[in-house]
């Protein structure tokens, strides 16, 4: 907004170069140098995790058992979903977006509790160090759903401390969340009423509400996981006078609005980029503020449909069944929102509105799919198959990691200081488009059609399907790799990005890139608005 | 090679093409809505795309009306696709009452079926066409899943505790029979064939096997295990008399009233402890370890088949 004609420079000092040395990166309290931090671990835990399914995607080329052995292969699905689900998902946005632009998109100097940040990502370190442990030490077979007695009796990897690493992971997860509710009640700058807040800012609430609430049940799930296998204390396990779906309630009651802590944030996501890149307001504000929370109420009622084969009342699968549509009406509100709100802007196609686009082309097809598993009538035959692994894929990968990376793009000149090279940008995001739904579009056949899930071997008639999966998977890979490269060559190399190169609207905005410690020079204060765009330049400004 | 590529299994029995309709009608709706979000989409991003010396965009603030049309909608359609798949749910729940019954016993990594007329069969199921089954399983250890993809039908099969499933065969065939919970090592191998056969040929693939009926079987455990020691049948022994019990109310010493069904016998008998009838004193022992889920499928068949013999004292 300052100076978009003149060559934009550097500023002096940042919270960058504010402080120099190993030690002022592991002792910082500063909530921008913590969302630096996590983004590089959970960026490590990525491509462990993305690793794995490589590795799924190589041995399901042929029918036959031929890569490896089948225990290897139980091995590689289920930490692919532990490290991608708890180490790279459930973080991802909070802990790296969330954290470094709550507090400016307020107007604060940092976190209500900065120690509280710190110790967050320290946990986040410790449980991660354990997984890893787990991971060199022979890994874990139960699947990332720890499935009772399987997991208490009969299997024989590392349960036990894969199950103590995300306990201890969970706590990272609560930390954040409590930071970020006490800092949108009580560190917002004078005039930002909940009704001026970033939609981002609602998002994150509702998400932080589920993570306080939540995480707790799967400590306690998996606490108790423990005690069977270590005491043989008769809890899931009926040979020992427990009870094996006891465990799959609790477990999706947490696991399930755990999928919320995931796509809700890509939802705050969302409603930045797009209003940004239509130059416009969003439309219905108090409706996509409204559903984030309906969304995070409703999630917790759901949890059951992910049981309806396990054999329960069928009252009570017709009561979770309903509930389970009623869920989905607030994301289809916000859908229907955010397309509104592109009718008659002025609509630019720079990256992050690229992945901003495929994001609701994905999440759309994937909430779609969920209506299938939420009907009686449908959900017998396609649970367990791959149709569920396409559906979920299309929420977590198709909604929640391409919202990430348009976070990641919107967000980088303001984390940085400097430009990636957009045509870059635009490559990848569509090589990721592609390659999802190459890898992804024929599992919903495959699932159909009868191929379960976590097969090793499978019948000869599926596996043209299964290698149209991998030839996506390979593209989906490179997609994800290039962003890799061309993010660290711009941390060098990239123009100068100046303090607002989107000519963008919110308080992140209006102070420089990359910021000083404490965000602004005076607190700000807020008589306007969000998303104000008819004060801002009707084009989005070309850098780089 | 469009025409043949197969995007539903075979249609074999009666739920399949009641599934298969809802599911069309699903990716009808579905497909509409999401037709529509991406042509809307692309038109925005097209014909709104900025271009020097484009009008400024228009402030479009909250519609109430419309928000309102776009919130109904959607739940009026999903109460409906709810409704639609709850009915086939309900209706699918019962097995009808004329059911053949088979008996399954899933464990690490096989399933075995036990036909009423004796013969046992593993990975493989012979099934008549036209005639409604009913499979009651049990696993021996870990959960698994029974799933008929030809068939529509899926049922988790638990320790400890016996589900069922049914279906009724319309095509003659072999069909694919997985195991769809994951359950260890050979997950993926843990699966068989369903054949279903004209009811003749059924009826001869049966008589080739000659083997007892579990009843039968069944009563020779009751015998060897002791149990006969106390179960007399006049209800003069230590226990409660099995004779006429099968399917009859029991009341228990907390005062609950309990239907003695396969779930009910089966605790009875591993954790005697937990379901004393009413009027005994606990001293049955555990037969947990003693007997696997075979032979307690084989000792309810047996206490089924005394069941409704007349002229017993219920408990």
């Amino acid at each position: 907004m300052t100076n978009s004609q003149s060559m934009p420079a550097m500023p002096r000092e940042h919270y960058l170069n504010a402080k120099y040395g190993v030690k002022s990166w592991l002792l910082t309290t500063d909530h921008k140098r913590i969302a630096i931090l996590y983004l590089i671990s959970i960026t490590a835990m990525f491509f462990i995790g993305g690793f794995f399914a490589t590795m799924i995607r190589l041995e399901l080329l042929t029918p036959a058992g031929d890569l490896m052995t089948a225990d290897t292969y139980n091995k590689m699905f289920s930490m692919h979903g532990i490290v991608m689900v708890f180490f790279f998902l459930i973080p991802s946005i909070p802990a790296t977006l969330g954290n470094f632009l709550i507090p400016m998109m307020i107007g604060a100097k940092d976190l209500a509790f900065p120690r509280i940040n710190l110790l967050s990502w320290y946990i986040y370190i410790v449980s991660a160090g354990l997984m890893i442990y787990v991971i060199l030490n022979g890994g874990v077979d139960t699947g990332w759903t720890f499935y009772t007695p399987f997991s208490t009796t009969y299997s024989n990897s590392n349960v036990l401390l894969a199950g103590i690493a995300i306990f201890i992971n969970g706590f990272s997860s609560i930390l954040t969340g409590l930071n970020f509710i006490v800092t949108l009640h009580r560190m917002r700058a004078p005039g930002m009423t909940w009704n001026r807040l970033p939609l981002f800012c609602w998002s994150h609430y509702a998400t932080s509400v589920i993570q306080v609430l939540g995480t707790p049940v799967i400590a306690i799930t998996l606490a108790l996981v423990a005690i069977e296998r270590v005491w043989h204390i008769g809890i899931f396990d009926p040979k020992v006078g427990g009870d094996p779906v006891l465990f799959q309630h609790m477990f999706w009651f947490y696991s399930h609005p755990a999928v919320y802590i995931m796509i809700l944030p890509s939802m705050a996501v969302m409603s930045e980029v797009i209003t940004c890149f239509s130059r416009k307001r969003i439309f219905g504000y108090h409706f996509v503020a409204l559903a984030s929370i309906g969304i995070a109420v409703l999630g917790f009622l759901v949890w059951a449909h992910h049981m309806f084969v396990a054999g329960m009342s069928v009252y009570a699968a017709l009561v979770f069944s309903l509930l389970s549509y009623f869920v989905a009406v607030p994301s289809a509100i916000k859908v229907f929102n955010w397309t509104a709100t592109m009718y008659k802007g002025n609509v630019s196609w720079q990256t992050p509105m690229l992945y901003a686009i495929g994001f609701i082309g994905l999440f759309t097809v994937g909430g779609m799919t969920g209506l299938f598993l939420a009907c009686l009538g449908i959900d017998p035959h396609v649970t367990d198959t791959y149709f569920v692994v396409a559906h979920f894929h299309f929420i977590m990968v198709g909604g929640a990691v391409m919202a990430y990376m348009a976070g990641i793009h919107f967000w980088w000149p303001k984390m940085t200081g400097r430009m990636y090279p957009d045509i870059w940008g635009k490559i990848a995001a569509g090589l990721v488009f592609v390659g999802f739904n190459l890898t992804f579009l024929p599992q919903f056949i495959l699932g159909y059609v009868g191929m379960p899930r976590r097969y090793f071997h499978y019948s000869p008639e599926f596996q043209v399907l299964n290698v149209l999966s991998s030839a996506g998977a390979s593209i989906l890979a490179i997609g994800y790799l290039l962003p890799l490269v061309y993010l660290l060559w711009s941390l060098r190399y990239g123009p100068v990005a100046g303090d607002n190169p989107w000519a963008a609207q919110g308080l992140e905005w209006k102070t420089a890139s990359p910021p000083p410690t404490f965000n602004f020079d005076e607190t700000p204060v807020v008589t306007w608005e969000a998303y104000d765009y008819e004060q801002m330049p009707k084009e989005v400004p070309v850098v780089g | 090679m469009l025409l043949t590529f197969p995007f539903f299994p075979p249609r074999a029995s009666t739920v399949a093409g009641q599934v298969d309709h809802l599911f069309l009608f699903l990716v009808a709706v579905s497909g509409f809505f999401a037709c529509l979000i991406f042509v809307l989409i692309a038109w925005f991003a097209v014909k709104y795309r900025y271009r020097p010396g484009h009008q400024r965009a228009m402030s479009t603030r909250t519609n109430v009306g419309l928000e309102i049309t776009w919130t109904v909608i959607p739940l009026l359609l999903t109460v409906v696709m709810c409704a639609w798949g709850a009915r086939i749910f309900f209706a699918d729940y019962r097995p009808p009452p004329n059911a053949m019954k088979i008996s399954v016993v899933a464990k690490q990594w096989m399933w075995k079926f036990q036909h009423p007329e004796g013969p046992m069969e593993i990975n493989e199921l012979h099934v008549p066409q036209g005639q409604p089954v009913e499979l009651t399983m049990i696993s021996e250890d870990v959960i698994h899943d029974l799933f008929v993809p030809a068939f529509r039908v899926k049922k988790d099969v638990l320790p400890g505790r016996y589900t069922e499933v049914w279906f009724e065969a319309t095509m003659t065939g072999a069909y694919h029979l997985f195991c769809a919970q994951y359950c260890g090592t050979q997950h993926s191998k843990m699966r068989g064939w369903v054949h279903v056969m004209e009811p003749t040929d059924y009826a001869q693939w049966l008589a080739r096997g000659a083997s007892e009926p579990p009843e039968v079987a069944g009563a020779r455990l009751f015998q060897q295990l002791g149990c006969a020691a106390c179960h007399l049948p006049q209800g003069t022994g230590q226990g409660p008399s099995l004779v006429g019990l099968f399917g009859k109310p029991v009341k228990l010493s907390t005062g609950e009233i309990v239907t003695a069904d396969e779930d009910f016998l089966h605790q009875a008998i591993a954790a005697p402890g937990t379901k004393v009838v009413a009027g005994y004193r606990p001293i049955m022992p555990t037969f947990k370890g003693l007997v696997d889920e075979e032979g307690m499928q084989k000792l309810v068949a047996y206490i089924r088949s005394i069941g409704n013999k007349p002229g017993a004292n219920s408990p």
